[in-house]
């Protein structure tokens, strides 16, 4: 029989082996994703101190040879929050590692994004990353990083700090990838695009290896309040999360842990629950046997007392914003917008809005041209299995006088504290009931706005049509009639097509 | 004789009515209202047979196109044009046929989606000033023949005065503008024998049917063209002389004849096309018992004409109709004029037609 070896891995070494799932699956979704991932986090890091991002990523060459596949290096540079020197290698040198565990609607919530983009370039080219990055205060620091992929910890190959005289606040990441850029590039400018149509209060600045130079600029220095953190609420709590949280807890008694370590839990539900769940408001926390917290977490998906979880910790873009950002993006002749009330997902709160735009400079196919959205970062991947896709292809357009041959964009956005991503590669949304039903709500509203702007737009044009007519037959008619008339002078017509105007009047 | 045929008094009379059409047209403009032009409808409900008349004629029913309407404004247009054209044509005494209508309009800057189109409007027109194209020079394509002695005196410019007579020419005279608007100045002729079918037009001059019968020949070439059936009515109202028509023994064949008779629905809104006194003298249904013709079956269609054809109130007017309708019915049969030739070549001629020419 054959001896079979056991191994223990570390997370860097499991996604690095496993970096399919969080996007890395070839040369050019490779290059793709470490644009994304680190143009994601400058983005979250301007965002919490509700600064409009200015962004400038710039991705050049190494190799001089024609090969598709080279390496490049990529330069991200944010005017974010910057990070403090003792996480910087943590941040960028441990897989896992992150500021966003807690529940805070943000881009990234893994803590693997930034890594896996680092450890792709390292494992490909062998070449540390460097990290510059000020809070804005006296010093800068700047870090070369590899990270020992077996034991999932950053080696600091150089360390440095910097008089920060300019009082410079931000963070610049500079790495070598290997990738084949033609082929991300489609993908990748598509990404720009839609991520300023998200964010139109962002400034993105790209320079490609060719040395050119796409510029995506803000048309607003609005920007909706930044998410607010929040305490899991019980809805939504695992037995994972549960001894989490006991090993962190300070509280002495069940009552006051309740209380104070989960949302929507006040001191009369804590008692109610409790009561609920047979168990004494003075129970030690840390005395609490496995079988009693398995109850608990059970329980507390039985009880009916909870309110719903409170979405003001939400981050939504709002109708403004969303209309601007899709003006910018798009320029269509028209849009309209739709923001649904808040709602919630095995406890965690989400709103969903949507946008739908028409004519312009939207192409006409022989599809919706859907573009989905989730805490304001664009999913360009599996778009097929995504609930909106679903969602939009059930639903009988006739009634709306829209169909899929005219030239419109659907613009679906969610945000949540947690969104129901499918994969850890955030392409698409999972068919959740919940979630399903305020899409297809927010799409109906929209859809009966463009259903009235068609209809009007019809009318119209409809309107102009029958007065062009009128302008073009009457003139003839009064040439030809006096011809036959044997008169001088053509009969004054003017006030005959006027009169067809009146009631056909255009705003 | 030749009283009525007085073209250039006849252009005036036109140019008059078509100048009105067009005055009334301006004055509404002139006076800030949409212009209508009020017509006798066409419609079939409007579209009688008047026993006295012995013809379809249109009833009291009017419509009115109104460019005020969206719909009616393309067709106003396309007939207040058509007015002015036909108005050129009769002024200068030009000619113009119905597929040059559908041209020249491109000239004009207006457009007809198609030939049927401008022919609708030319319709429109006669319905709307009460005179056929062929009054104010617009002609169909097909054109028929005729042979005999028959001098006419042309009117047409350039050869006011011209005379020629009909038997000149051994394949017949082309019946076209020139000769319908022509004067009859001259005839030996005591009747006029209309036949269907070129193949007999030709063997009847050869057989000089038209010095034997004392007759003016007339080639239809089947369903006989609206300006050849105004022809055959000056023919037999000015030389007062009968008209025996020739057809195949079929519902089709005595069709033919019953439009040169009483007319046609289409043609309601006009008079002087039809000669009601003429005679369908065969092939008839009894002709086939009674000379043994080589004979085909009847179709289902031909069946199924015959039925609609019973109905007809024209087919009311003689019993001959009725008796030959049931007799078709009954030995469901049907014969060619060239059925006679089992008999020889000359066995038409010889003997059946003066059988048939009383
Ligand atoms: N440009 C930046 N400015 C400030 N902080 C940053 C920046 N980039 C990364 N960080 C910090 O580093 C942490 C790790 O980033 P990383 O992208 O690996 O994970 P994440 O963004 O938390 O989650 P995800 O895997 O979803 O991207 C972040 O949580 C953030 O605190
Ligand atoms: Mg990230």
């Amino acid at each position: 029989m054959a001896q079979s070896s056991f191994q223990e891995i570390s997370a860097s070494d499991f996604f690095y082996r496993n970096r399919d799932i969080a996007g890395f699956t070839n040369p050019s979704r490779a290059i793709f994703a470490a644009i994304r991932e680190l143009v994601e986090n400058s983005l979250d890091a301007a965002e919490s101190l509700k600064i409009p991002p200015d962004i400038y990523i710039r991705l050049s060459t190494q190799s001089k040879d024609k090969k598709d596949e080279q390496v490049f290096k990529l330069r991200v540079e944010d005017n974010g929050c910057g990070i403090q020197p003792r996480f910087i290698p943590s941040a960028f040198g441990q897989v896992l590692y992150g500021s966003k565990y807690k529940l805070k609607q943000m881009r990234g919530t893994f803590g693997l994004g930034g890594k896996m983009a680092v450890l792709y370039g390292q494992i490909m080219t062998h070449k540390p990353a460097t990290i510059m990055s000020s809070t804005g205060q006296a010093k800068i620091y700047a870090f070369k990083l590899m990270i020992d992929i077996q034991r999932n910890r950053p080696i600091i190959m150089d360390r440095r700090v910097l008089v920060n005289k300019e009082k410079w606040r931000g963070t610049i990441v500079e790495f070598y990838i290997e990738g084949d850029y033609l082929r991300a590039m489609p993908k990748i400018l598509e990404y720009f695009k839609q991520t300023a149509m998200v964010n139109p209060y962002s400034n993105l600045t790209f320079v490609d290896p060719k040395g050119r130079l796409y510029k995506f600029s803000r048309v607003t220095t609005e920007m909706p309040d930044p998410p607010k953190e929040t305490l899991p609420h019980p809805y939504g709590v695992d037995v994972e999360l549960f001894q989490r949280l006991i090993y962190v807890t300070k509280e002495k008694n069940l009552l006051e842990f309740l209380k104070n370590h989960f949302h929507r839990i006040g001191n009369i539900t804590a008692q109610k629950f409790l009561e609920f769940s047979k168990l004494s408001p003075t129970k030690k926390p840390k005395k609490l046997s496995h079988e009693e917290i398995v109850t608990i977490v059970q329980n507390m998906k039985k009880f009916k007392e909870f309110r719903p979880p409170d979405a003001s910790c939400l981050s939504p873009l709002g109708q403004d914003l969303l209309e601007a950002g899709i003006m910018k993006e798009l320029n269509p002749e028209y849009i309209v917008v739709n923001q649904r009330k808040p709602s919630t997902y095995a406890g965690h709160p989400f709103i969903i809005e949507m946008g739908m735009a028409y004519g312009g400079e939207i192409p006409r196919k022989n599809s919706f041209q859907i573009y989905r959205f989730a805490n304001k970062i664009p999913l360009l991947y599996d778009e097929a299995s995504d609930v909106s896709y679903k969602v939009i292809n059930s639903i009988n357009w006739r009634r709306y006088k829209v169909s899929p041959d005219l030239p419109i964009a659907i613009v679906v956005h969610i945000c949540s504290t947690k969104v129901p991503y499918k994969t850890v590669g955030k392409e698409f949304i999972s068919d959740r009931p919940e979630v399903r039903r305020e899409v297809a709500n927010s799409l109906r509203e929209i859809s009966r706005k463009i259903h009235h702007f068609m209809s009007k737009r019809e009318h119209v044009n409809r309107e102009r049509k029958r007065i062009s007519v009128f302008a073009k037959y009457l003139p003839r008619i009064a040439e030809f009639s006096t011809n036959l008339a044997e008169k001088e002078k053509q009969p004054d017509i003017k006030k005959l097509i006027a009169s067809v105007r009146k009631y056909g009047e255009e705003e | 004789m030749a009283k009525k045929s007085n073209s250039t008094d006849k252009n005036k009379e036109i140019i008059g009515s078509l100048k009105r059409l067009g005055t009334q047209i301006y004055d509404q403009l002139e006076n800030g209202v949409f212009p209508t032009i009020n017509m006798p409808s066409r419609s079939i409900d409007n579209i009688n047979y008047d026993p006295n008349l012995r013809q379809y004629v249109l009833g009291e029913k009017t419509v009115t196109r109104s460019s005020r309407n969206i719909r009616h404004l393309k067709p106003f247009t396309q007939l207040a044009w058509a007015a002015l054209f036909s108005n050129e044509l009769t002024f200068h005494k030009k000619t113009s046929t119905l597929r040059d209508v559908y041209y020249s309009a491109q000239a004009y800057n207006m457009t007809f989606k198609n030939q049927q189109e401008s022919n609708n409007i030319i319709t429109d027109l006669e319905t709307a000033i009460g005179h056929s194209r062929e009054e104010f020079h617009i002609f169909p394509e097909e054109r028929s023949a005729v042979f005999g002695d028959l001098t006419i005196e042309y009117t047409v410019p350039g050869y006011e005065g011209k005379t020629m007579n009909l038997s000149a020419h051994p394949d017949g005279v082309l019946i076209g503008p020139a000769l319908t608007s022509s004067k009859f100045a001259k005839t030996s002729a005591d009747k006029i024998i209309a036949i269907e079918k070129g193949g007999l037009f030709t063997r009847f001059i050869e057989e000089n049917v038209h010095k034997k019968h004392n007759s003016i020949l007339v080639l239809t070439s089947g369903q006989a063209p609206r300006q050849t059936r105004f022809f055959l009515r000056r023919l037999s109202d000015e030389l007062k002389i009968p008209l025996f028509i020739f057809t195949d023994g079929d519902p089709w064949g005595m069709h033919i004849a019953m439009v040169i008779i009483s007319g046609s629905a289409n043609a309601a809104h006009l008079r002087n096309l039809n000669t009601p006194d003429a005679k369908w003298s065969g092939v008839w249904a009894s002709d086939i018992v009674k000379y043994k013709l080589p004979s085909d079956p009847l179709d289902d269609v031909d069946i199924k004409r015959l039925h609609e054809l019973q109905k007809d109130p024209r087919y009311q007017e003689d019993p001959l109709w009725q008796k030959e309708i049931k007799t078709f019915l009954k030995i469901k049969r049907k014969a060619e004029l060239e059925a006679y030739a089992r008999y020889g070549l000359t066995y038409i001629v010889d003997e059946y037609l003066p059988t048939k020419l009383k």
